[in-house]
């Protein structure tokens, strides 16, 4: 089952590497990772997909909130809860492909940030389903570059991880 | 009135109540040391290699229940220190290991004796700190002493810079620290011990399997009292040797690989198992799948992260065991129920009819020195008094199953790392933390020879460890596999080309002795103990191919031993199988 952990972190410098150490050292499977500081400089924000059985996904939450540099983690998948992934993506868009580039980017709610006269840049936010789906309806012919920013998330209703 | 960094470094560990920094010096510690000379509360003791300076310390905190401490200098200082901290963290011991670095401008820089001393410690520690200002120095060694002493005890790092010794600031050191991050649960839950103490009243076939927890909680006196008031057998890990009497009898042994056959068939008839600051490693489930097969289990540890890991349990109870235990014989003795007679009066009697194969003969002879025989007789000279440590391999397995210990923290071994080398070092710490009490070592000619530089330290601060080298000629325990599953081809696990013990141990100032007849054993061991302001190595030529007994093979279950052949042959087993 795919797993998304929400994480207060300590914003200090060996943080990060003691999350992804343990993920490695331990075998657990990371699927992505995002992490920055939050309305509170001392603390950071990551969410970090993950998979497994029952039992690892036990294992993971609890390593991880052994980790000194853990002060709060929750489990978002357990609850009702909003997820959103960013894309940009360099696409050619000369000649024919302009006009059809821009309306399947209008069609998916992307947002054009850059032209040239061969390319396009364009921002898409939305689950991952949907981000996938706009790739692949693009083709990959004219892609030109892809960054993703892996997902964030949060969970719905009015309580919020906070210390 | 402003300090230096490294007077502020002596400082802390006085004010933490430091007696004693095992360590080494070089370049990036240099001001440390130089403040170290300055003073005499805190007193620091020259090892020969920084891996001894990691047992020592090691050593000094299981025997103790004191936070061990190590001082090392950058680069080589600290990886060698690194066998030691995993020793360390694997077992759960609280050690603080101090080491020096470049200064914070040349971090980075691939400088002379850089290495990322907080990137190479990471997976094998607790925690672990750079500090980068001497301004947080005094607050940084407050939290590292108490993130290694308190929860679940493990080894921290502190990595200082030469630059920030050398900085001043105003010292204080803080009474207490909090951590936002890390607030260790000490009290069980109410409910979960409740329904933990009904199942335990209910049990018809029950079991107490308690380890290395109760140990480091300092809980062998609640936990014998719970054993005792329930009349129900109790068996130890390895870790957990001391924490119930070994000489009382509702102890019935070690279980695990290297087991009594009354405690493995104990923990796989069980109804009810209640397993106590114990972690479920796999030389003691054997075969997952067959483990406790009709036990309901019943597990406290402090570290939720141990529940459930291996084998999935019923009532987990995060706690210490020191508060649980407090708890749980409070509701005992509470509790209208009982613990049904009947059942527990068929139970025992099962159990001693397993006791009855005594699974722990072995065959004797006034040939060759039986490596059992000079444990026994170990035993019986310092009538079970003794601190004995011990390095790994068959003569770990013997003197955990020989040498009845009653009391804890008198067993120090390496179990969860299995590190060669440990036994001396460790001894060194043990001393240090007990002088005046008699320390013995029980090592293996191929592991003794791991830290063997450390008599060198014995002889500068004359510490009369007593050395019982249990010299096979091979690397015993590597050679049972290999006699056991490789058909015999004993590859590279003789040692060939051995040391002059005696020899070796004069060279270092020490009293050698060679024994090689069974009938000399005793007047050898009495002697060594005679001398009692000297280290005595004893060379005892033993059998080379003896076996250690019971053994429970890969892949099998904790009912499937292998039994000596000397007791494959009893009645006792034909009834059983
Ligand atoms: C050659 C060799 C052979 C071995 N054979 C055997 C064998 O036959 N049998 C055997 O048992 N072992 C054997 N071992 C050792 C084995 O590898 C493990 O080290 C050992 O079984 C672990 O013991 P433990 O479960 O008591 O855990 P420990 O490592 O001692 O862990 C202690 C547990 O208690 C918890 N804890 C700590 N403090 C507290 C507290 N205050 N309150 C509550 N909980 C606490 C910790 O979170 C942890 O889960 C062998 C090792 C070697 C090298
Ligand atoms: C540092 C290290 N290297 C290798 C091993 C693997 N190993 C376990 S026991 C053993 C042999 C130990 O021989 P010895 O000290 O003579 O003890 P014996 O088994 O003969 O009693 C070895 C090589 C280990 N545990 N630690
Ligand atoms: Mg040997």
């Amino acid at each position: 089952m795919r797993h998304i952990i929400s994480l207060l972190l300590e914003n200090e410098s060996g943080a990060l590497s003691r999350v992804a150490g343990l993920f490695s050292a331990r075998g657990y499977n990371i699927e992505s990772l995002t992490v920055a500081a939050t309305e509170d400089p001392t603390l950071s924000r990551m969410t970090l997909v993950t998979r497994g059985s029952d039992e690892i996904i036990e294992q993971i939450t609890k390593q991880l909130n052994k980790l000194l540099d853990v002060v709060k983690l929750v489990d978002l998948t357990e609850g009702a809860h909003i997820e959103r992934e960013m894309l940009l993506i360099k696409v050619e868009a000369t000649d024919g492909a302009r006009e059809e580039v821009k309306r399947l980017s209008d069609i998916f709610r992307g947002r054009i940030i850059d032209v040239t006269d061969r390319a396009y840049t364009i921002e898409l936010t939305g689950t991952g389903d949907k981000l996938d789906a706009f790739l692949q309806t693009l083709g990959k012919a004219g892609i030109i570059e892809v960054v993703r920013s892996g997902p964030s998330a949060i969970a719905r209703g009015d309580k919020g991880l906070h210390l | 009135m402003e300090l230096t960094g490294a007077e502020i470094f002596v400082r802390c560990l006085r004010d933490e109540g430091v007696e004693y920094v095992f360590g080494y010096p070089g370049g990036a510690s240099l001001h440390i040391y130089d403040a170290l000379y300055k003073q005499d509360e805190v007193k620091h003791v020259l090892v020969r290699h920084e891996q001894g300076a990691a047992h020592a310390a090691d050593g000094y905190a299981r025997s103790s229940g004191k936070p061990g401490v190590v001082l090392v200098t950058s680069g080589p200082g600290v990886t060698n220190t690194v066998t030691g901290i995993a020793t360390a963290y694997m077992d759960s011991i609280p050690i603080v290991v101090f080491s020096g670095q470049v200064a914070t401008s040349l971090i980075g820089n691939d400088a002379f004796q850089e290495v990322d001393a907080v990137g190479i410690t990471r997976p094998c520690v607790k925690h672990n700190f750079l500090v980068k200002d001497v301004k947080n120095l005094a607050e940084t060694i407050k939290k590292a002493f108490y993130i290694a002493t308190t929860g679940r005890p493990g080894p921290v790092v502190v990595d200082i810079p030469k630059d920030v010794t050398a900085h001043k600031t105003e010292y204080h050191y803080p009474k207490s620290v909090s951590l936002r991050s890390y607030s260790p649960v000490t009290k069980g839950h109410s409910g979960q011990i409740r329904k933990a103490v009904d199942l335990i009243m209910q049990a018809k076939r029950p079991m107490i399997y308690t380890g290395g927890g109760v140990i480091l909680g300092e809980s062998s006196k609640q936990l014998t009292e719970f054993v005792r008031l329930l009349g129900y057998p109790c068996t130890n890990t390895l870790m957990g040797l001391g924490a119930f009497p070994a000489t009382d009898p509702l102890f019935v042994g070690m279980l695990g690989m290297h087991g009594t056959y009354e405690a493995n068939m104990a923990m796989h008839e069980c109804d009810v198992l209640v397993a106590i600051g114990a972690r479920f490693d796999d030389r003691v489930t054997g075969e997952l799948s067959k483990f406790c097969p009709h036990a309901r289990i019943v597990h406290v540890d402090i570290d939720p992260s141990s529940i459930s890991k291996n084998v999935p349990v019923e009532i987990p109870i995060v706690g210490s065991v020191d508060n649980v235990l407090r708890d749980m014989i409070k509701l005992v003795k509470e509790s209208k129920q009982r613990p049904d007679k009947a059942a527990l009066q068929a139970w025992w009697k099962q159990i001693n009819e397993w006791r009855s194969l005594e699974c722990l003969k072995y065959e004797h002879s006034d040939k060759v020195i039986k490596p059992q025989a000079v444990l026994e007789k170990l035993y019986e000279l310092t009538r079970g008094d003794a601190f004995v440590t011990s390095d790994v391999g068959q003569h770990q397995m013997w003197a955990a199953q020989f040498y009845k210990f009653d009391k804890p923290r008198r067993w120090i071994n390496s179990g969860g790392l299995g590190t060669m080398g440990f036994g001396l070092p460790a001894a060194i710490g043990a001393q240090f933390a007990h002088p005046g009490e008699t320390v013995v070592c029980v090592t293996g000619e191929a592991s003794i020879q791991m830290c063997i530089q450390e008599l060198s330290t014995c002889k500068q601060y004359s510490l009369p460890i007593k050395i019982v080298n249990l010299n096979n000629r091979y690397m015993g325990m590597v050679r049972q596999w290999q006699e056991f599953f490789y058909d015999r081809r004993y590859s590279h696990s003789y040692m060939d080309a051995l040391p002059d013990f005696i020899k070796l141990a004069e060279s270092y100032g020490h009293v050698g002795m060679q024994i090689d007849k069974p009938s000399d054993v005793e007047g050898a061991l009495k002697e060594a103990f005679k001398l009692k302001d000297r280290l005595v190595f004893m060379d005892f030529i033993t059998d080379q191919t003896e076996n250690v007994y019971p053994m429970i093979a890969a892949g099998k279950g904790q009912h499937e031993m292998q039994l000596s052949p000397c007791r494959r042959d009893t009645s006792a087993e034909r009834e059983l199988a």
